[in-house]
């Protein structure tokens, strides 16, 4: 491990800081006290303000074998570290082209060299780029400590508003999208006020696959910064489910499918208008993924 | 955390460092404060300006956001790095060149970016450009002239044009104090310290109206190690009160039981750098008891409001009013009248630098070190905080990163120099984003209802305009935005009848203060939108109304002052007119060819504005000496804030004294060596201060040349110690070294003043505000994605009467940048206090927001200012928000009467436009 021997210790000989570049050593660090931890820290530093640091930082950024992309038989893994320039720059397939529209669309050049998929997702914005476009492969995340390994659907892992069900002596070291939900194509569109830089107002991720019969054989579609937590819309799947794949698709969405979400009125915008900017969004990611097929 | 540190070992632009540091200090701390290297800005310590862009392993990244542990064993580069053996890269120079730095605090962090993309792309596209330094906010310059920039990069180097004697003027020479903000030497407020100063740090109102009672404050000095003390409104030695106009002054340093403000100050702590920078603000003993706030001019008004202060009933700081004619004699002549009602929010300076400087006691005088755009102003406002003659305070301007009018008040300069003085030793601040924002003035709110009447051959018969303005907790600019609004109301444009008011409200927010155009691009907004209305009623082209109605040489503006050259409008408006009829035939042809989906549009608006201050004295000073060596100094006292006065006043006297532009030593700000040159505020640099230097060096000729007994048509020139005259018959030469040197070292040295002539105002705003006006007219095409209420810029167009242009791409610079703010205005920016404090909330332009600007630069010579120049840095962001809704009014349909048009709202006047409010 990569301790800081050298480290003064304060008051009560609690280490204060800690870069373990193995596993094992952070999950044993995690598994005695509480820590936070720390990534990209492009939410952690901001977040921080002027306030001194107080608590003890787990800083895992030293975890090499957390950053990357690799498959197996069954799944796509993207592990916790991988930054959004590494997702925009992997060969992921078309599947995960959401994925690297959010992450091209995650703050600036800065933030996505820096930014990780497991800070974006345990930091649990509502606004959050990298969660739907995940939601839409059926992302699984996977949480280990001291004790052992749990993976929970990513829609079960964030529970609301900059809340999730990790264990504080857990951390999140991978996310993995089963190979069956990574097929077709797919599609994210942002909205925001200004070009760059701009924390989402309404976001959509949509994965279409077609039958051979150029009909909808699945998808997944998802909204996000229109609830507390990011969401699929299974209404709207089910609905589509087996339609003919044409410009005439778009057209069978409508508000209903959107009556679950409960967008928050805030600067960015009404909660009406979300519900709207919402809707067309995923009319035209869906046209997206139809041209693509 | 700060007690534990760990040692580091990384590499830092090819050099080995060792060092001890707290592991999680972010780096941008670590190359500042323990490496010296200030090149790497700190705008926001949140990833939100990307002013500390560093290179880790050559990957972008923002040093605010990385822990220095993370950096061991790695290779760091900052923008130190770019420049080898002193000599600019080509990236440098071609920011220089371009003119793509003005203030230059984003500056460093838009170079790294640009060298980054340039090692992958060494000819890139715009869009690439674009999206590699998107993580980067600049302020100043509408970010046209930076892409520019990194897309010649490639191209060899040009050389600088360098005039001769008598062609500076007109001449688009790089900024004279350019240099050190490409190397990132420049020195910004945050930037310089003496070794060892404390620090101070402010205690504010969590609560935007709240009374506070202190805890022990003796008991809290004593245990904890390492503060010096406590400052409260009782430490204050002279009077607890500041404002930058003396019979308004209501602003205490520190407040004395309540705060009328969230973010107003109640106490300061000074103390160790060390212990200072980890402590917990929330530790200082202090009660806060939550009153109710007034937030908004309609509240405050109430009969039963609360009063802020004293003396000023139902919370009115002061209304202004001007009147002319016989309003509703003139509507009755209408044939068609169109009115409307307008909101604007709280607008934001966001300047990348946030506020920061130090002091230092000099035995009984005080020095202070900050940013600031107006250093006498300062200097006599200290004084009187400090009971101190004014001669007591020396007020030096550090580089500053970008003000647009709120470094004209004093901030952080109280807190500073209370505790320097107190505690005998230097004493530094630097304000946070939020503090920053929280705390300082802001763009007035306006709710403006006005009215137009028109002949139906076009003609204006009447114009009223009423405006409350939400003035904020304390006086600040609110009586110049007061009298400048109803000045300004009716645009550059000749109304017979014409009746306009506007009241300022005392609120429980943030001073509002100046900002580019003091009241004047919220009162434009509205007079601009109903123009349209009732062109549209008249069925006439909404250029052709402007033009008919445009003001002319020998018409009466509407506070009766007559100018019998110099009105540019005209000359502004024809120079778009073949712009106009290209953009409108573009716009049809692509809604013609794309369906109801997106909409294009255009639209145009105009503006005037007054240079200098209105109806008040405003002098400026300027000194130019030779010395015995034959050097020639200018004391130039103007603030750049980034503009480039430096720059254009230096060659103004250039031309008048007669010597190489490059042959001037420029002598900055500095309230011992340069006589007062006013405040950089009101467009009055180029003008006033430009009038004094143009004076100034044509007394200095003069005395040259009485010195060396010849015609007053001869001419000289200075080659070291030795001056030689030519005159028709003759040239002599003089050795500099034998006359007698006066105490500043000159051999001859001449002193101006220029103060412009203006007359007071009459109880109807009759009366000559300004000796000069600019004018100018911008179109903006834009398309509107009418499902989302998305709107994209596609062009502007900017046609601006400067009178002449002393420096042409410095007035690009101007444009592009009032552009940008102007675009900020009108789609995005939105302050909030309590929500938006931080450059995450409060968005303004970015890289993918500015769209391509043509620049036409209209010259129509002005009587008074120098070489004919007038003012322009305000003019510039007034019609560029108001041709924007506009043009979104032609797209759509949709009127936008609040602003920002963020896309909810754009959407919500599509839905009502067309009938369809669910
Ligand atoms: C200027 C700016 C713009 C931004 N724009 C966007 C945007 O457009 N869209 C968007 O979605 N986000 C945006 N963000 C937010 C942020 O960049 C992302 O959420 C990023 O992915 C966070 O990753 P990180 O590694 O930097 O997280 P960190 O800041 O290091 O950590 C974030 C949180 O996650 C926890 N954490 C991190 N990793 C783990 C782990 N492996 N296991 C357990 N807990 C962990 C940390 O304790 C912390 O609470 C922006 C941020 C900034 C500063
Ligand atoms: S200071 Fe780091 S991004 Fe602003
Ligand atoms: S030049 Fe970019 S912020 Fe001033």
């Amino acid at each position: 491990m990569l301790a800081y021997e050298q480290l003064d210790f304060a008051g009560d000989c609690v280490m204060n800081y800690a870069r373990p570049d193995g596993m094992e050593d952070a999950l044993n660090l995690l598994a005695d006290r509480s820590w936070v931890v720390l990534a990209g820290g492009t939410d952690f530093y901001p977040a921080q303000g002027d306030r001194p640091l107080t608590q003890p930082i787990m800083d895992i950024s030293a975890l090499e074998q957390l950053r990357g992309i690799r498959e197996d038989d069954e799944y796509w893994h993207i592990g916790g570290l991988t930054t959004w320039a590494d997702i925009a720059a992997s060969a992921l397939p078309p599947a995960f082209d959401a994925l690297k529209l959010a992450a091209r669309e995650v703050g600036s050049v800065q933030i996505q060299n820096a930014g990780t998929v497991a800070g974006n997702l345990c930091n649990a914005s509502p606004a959050a780029d990298g969660v739907p476009p995940l939601l839409v492969v059926d992302a699984e995340v996977e949480l280990r400590s001291a004790s052992g390994v749990r993976t929970l659907p990513l829609s079960e892992f964030i529970t609301g508003n900059r809340k999730t069900a990790r264990r504080r002596d857990e951390l999140l070291v991978s996310v993995r999208a089963p190979k069956a939900s990574c097929a077709g194509q797919s599609h994210f569109l942002k909205l925001g006020s200004r070009r760059y830089l701009v924390i989402s107002i309404a976001m959509a991720a949509v994965r279409l696959q077609a039958t051979d019969a150029a009909t909808v054989a699945s998808s997944g579609i998802a909204a996000g910064a229109c609830s507390e937590v990011a969401t699929r819309l299974p209404a709207l799947e089910a609905d589509i489910a087996g339609a003919a794949l044409d410009a005439s698709l778009p057209g069978r969405i409508g508000p209903v499918h959107f009556k679950d979400l409960s967008p928050i009125n805030d600067i960015r915008g009404t909660a009406d208008y979300r519900l709207e900017a919402v809707e067309e969004l995923v009319r035209r990611a869906i046209g997206c993924c139809v041209e693509k097929l | 955390m700060s007690r534990g540190l760990i040692d580091l070992d990384f590499t830092v632009n090819g050099k080995a460092v060792s060092l001890k540091a707290p592991p999680a200090e972010r780096l941008s701390e670590v190359l500042r404060n323990r490496l010296g290297l200030k090149g790497t800005k700190v705008g926001c310590d949140a990833g939100d300006c990307g002013a500390c862009s560093v290179r880790i392993d050559g990957i972008l990244t923002c040093a605010c956001m990385v822990a220095a542990a993370q950096t061991g064993g790695r290779n760091v580069t900052t923008v130190e790095a770019l420049a080898e053996n002193g000599q600019l890269s080509r990236l440098q120079d071609a920011f220089l060149e371009f003119g793509a730095a003005q203030c230059g605090i984003c500056t460093p962090g838009m170079l790294v970016s640009a060298a980054t993309l340039l090692e992958q792309s060494p000819a890139p596209s715009r869009e690439e450009v674009e999206d590699a330094l998107s993580g980067v906010l600049c302020r100043c310059t509408g970010y046209r002239k930076i892409v520019d920039a990194v897309m010649h990069a490639a191209e060899p180097r040009s050389t600088a044009e360098t005039p001769s004697a008598g062609d500076a003027i007109g001449a688009p020479i790089r900024r004279l104090d350019g240099e050190p903000k490409v190397t990132g030497r420049d020195v910004f407020a945050a930037d310089d310290a003496p070794d060892g100063a404390l620090v101070v740090r402010v205690i504010r109102s969590p609560h935007h109206h709240a009374g506070f009672t202190f805890g022990d404050l003796e008991a809290f000095v004593a245990e904890t190690p390492g503060i010096v003390g406590v400052l409260t409104a009782k430490d204050i030695p002279g009077e607890n009160r500041f404002g930058v106009i003396p019979p308004f002054a209501d602003q205490p340093a520190f407040a004395e039981d309540a705060c009328r403000f969230r973010g107003e100050a109640a106490a300061a702590i000074v103390g160790d750098a060390e212990v200072m920078t980890g402590l917990d603000l929330s530790t200082f003993p202090i009660e806060w008891h939550e009153r109710p706030a007034l937030l908004t001019p309609n509240a405050a008004q109430k009969e039963d409001a609360a009063r802020l202060h004293e003396g000023r009933d139902n919370n009115i700081l002061i209304k202004g009013r001007v009147a002319r004619g016989d309003i509703a004699q003139g509507f009755a002549d209408a044939d068609a009248v169109a009115e409307g009602q307008f909101e604007t929010p709280f607008v934001e300076h966001a300047y990348i630098e946030p506020e920061a400087g130090f002091a230092r006691r000099v035995g009984d005088r005080i020095e202070i070190h900050a940013c600031t755009q107006a250093p006498h102003m300062d200097r006599e406002a200290m004084a009187v905080v400090l009971g101190l003659a004014g001669d007591q305070v020396r007020i030096v301007p550090t580089a500053c990163g970008g003000g647009f009018g709120s470094k004209l008040d004093i901030s952080l300069q109280p807190y500073v120099a209370l505790a320097a003085w107190k505690f005998g030793r230097p004493v530094r601040i630097t304000y946070t984003r939020p503090e920053s924002m929280m705390s300082t003035t802001k763009r007035h709110p306006s709710e403006i209802t006005c009215r137009v009447g028109a002949a139906s051959d076009g003609r204006i018969t009447a114009f009223e305009l009423r405006g409350t303005f939400n003035t904020g907790a304390y006086a600040s600019w609110g009586p110049t935005v007061a009298n400048r609004v109803p000045v300004h109301g009716s645009g550059p444009y000749f109304i017979p009848n014409y009746e306009a008011e506007a009241t300022a409200v005392h609120t429980n927010c943030a001073p509002s203060g100046a900002f580019r155009g003091f009241g004047v691009p919220q009162g434009a907004i509205a007079q601009e939108a109903v123009f349209d209305d009732v062109a549209d009623r008249l069925g006439i082209d909404p250029l052709e109304f402007r033009l008919r109605n445009v003001l002319t040489n020998g018409q009466p503006t509407v506070t009766g002052q007559v100018f019998e050259k110099s009105v540019g409008i005209g000359a502004c408006l024809e120079a778009l007119r073949p712009h106009w009829s290209r953009a409108g035939k573009e716009a049809e042809e692509y809604n013609a060819a794309n369906g109801s989906g997106w909409r294009a549009g255009i639209g145009i608006a105009s503006c005037w504005y007054g240079c200098g201050n209105t109806s008040l004295p405003n002098p400026s000073t300027i000194k130019v000496g030779i010395t015995p060596d034959g050097g020639v100094r200018l004391h130039q006292g103007a603030a750049d804030i980034g503009q480039g006065a430096n720059t254009v006043i230096t060659q103004i006297c250039a031309d008048a004294l007669g010597v190489p532009v490059h042959d001037i030593e420029i002598l900055s700000a500095d309230t011992d060596i340069t006589p007062d040159c006013g405040k950089t505020s009101a467009s009055r640099q180029t003008f006033v201060t430009g009038k004094a230097a143009m004076l100034a060096g044509y007394d200095l000729k003069r005395r040259i040349l009485r010195h060396a007994n010849v015609s007053e048509h001869a001419s000289f020139s200075i080659g070291g110690s030795t001056l030689s005259v030519d005159d028709a018959d003759a040239t002599r030469t003089i050795d500099l070294r034998q006359l007698p040197v006066d105490p500043d070292g000159y051999v001859f040295v001449a002193l101006e003043t220029y103060d412009p002539p203006t007359r007071p105002l009459d109880e109807n705003g009759q009366g000559i505000p300004y000796a000069v006006f600019g004018y100018g007219a911008q179109i903006v095409e834009l398309r509107v994605d009418m499902a989302l209420g998305k709107v994209h810029l596609v062009k502007i167009t900017a046609a601006h009467d400067v009178g002449r242009a002393i420096n042409p791409v410095l007035v690009e610079g101007q444009i592009e940048g009032g552009c940008a703010q102007g675009i900020g205005m009108a789609l995005m920016e939105e302050y909030v206090p309590g929500r938006t404090e931080n450059l995450h909330d409060y968005l303004i332009p970015t890289f993918g927001d500015v769209p391509e600007i043509q620049s036409l630069i209209v010259e129509v010579e002005d009587e008074h200012g120098p070489f004919g120049a007038k003012g322009l840095g305000e003019h510039v962001l007034i019609p560029t928000a108001p041709a924007i809704l506009n043009a979104i009014r032609h797209a759509t349909g949709a009127r936008i009467r609040r602003l920002p048009a963020t896309p909810d709202r754009v959407r919500q006047a599509i839905r009502e436009a067309q009938g369809t409010n669910v």
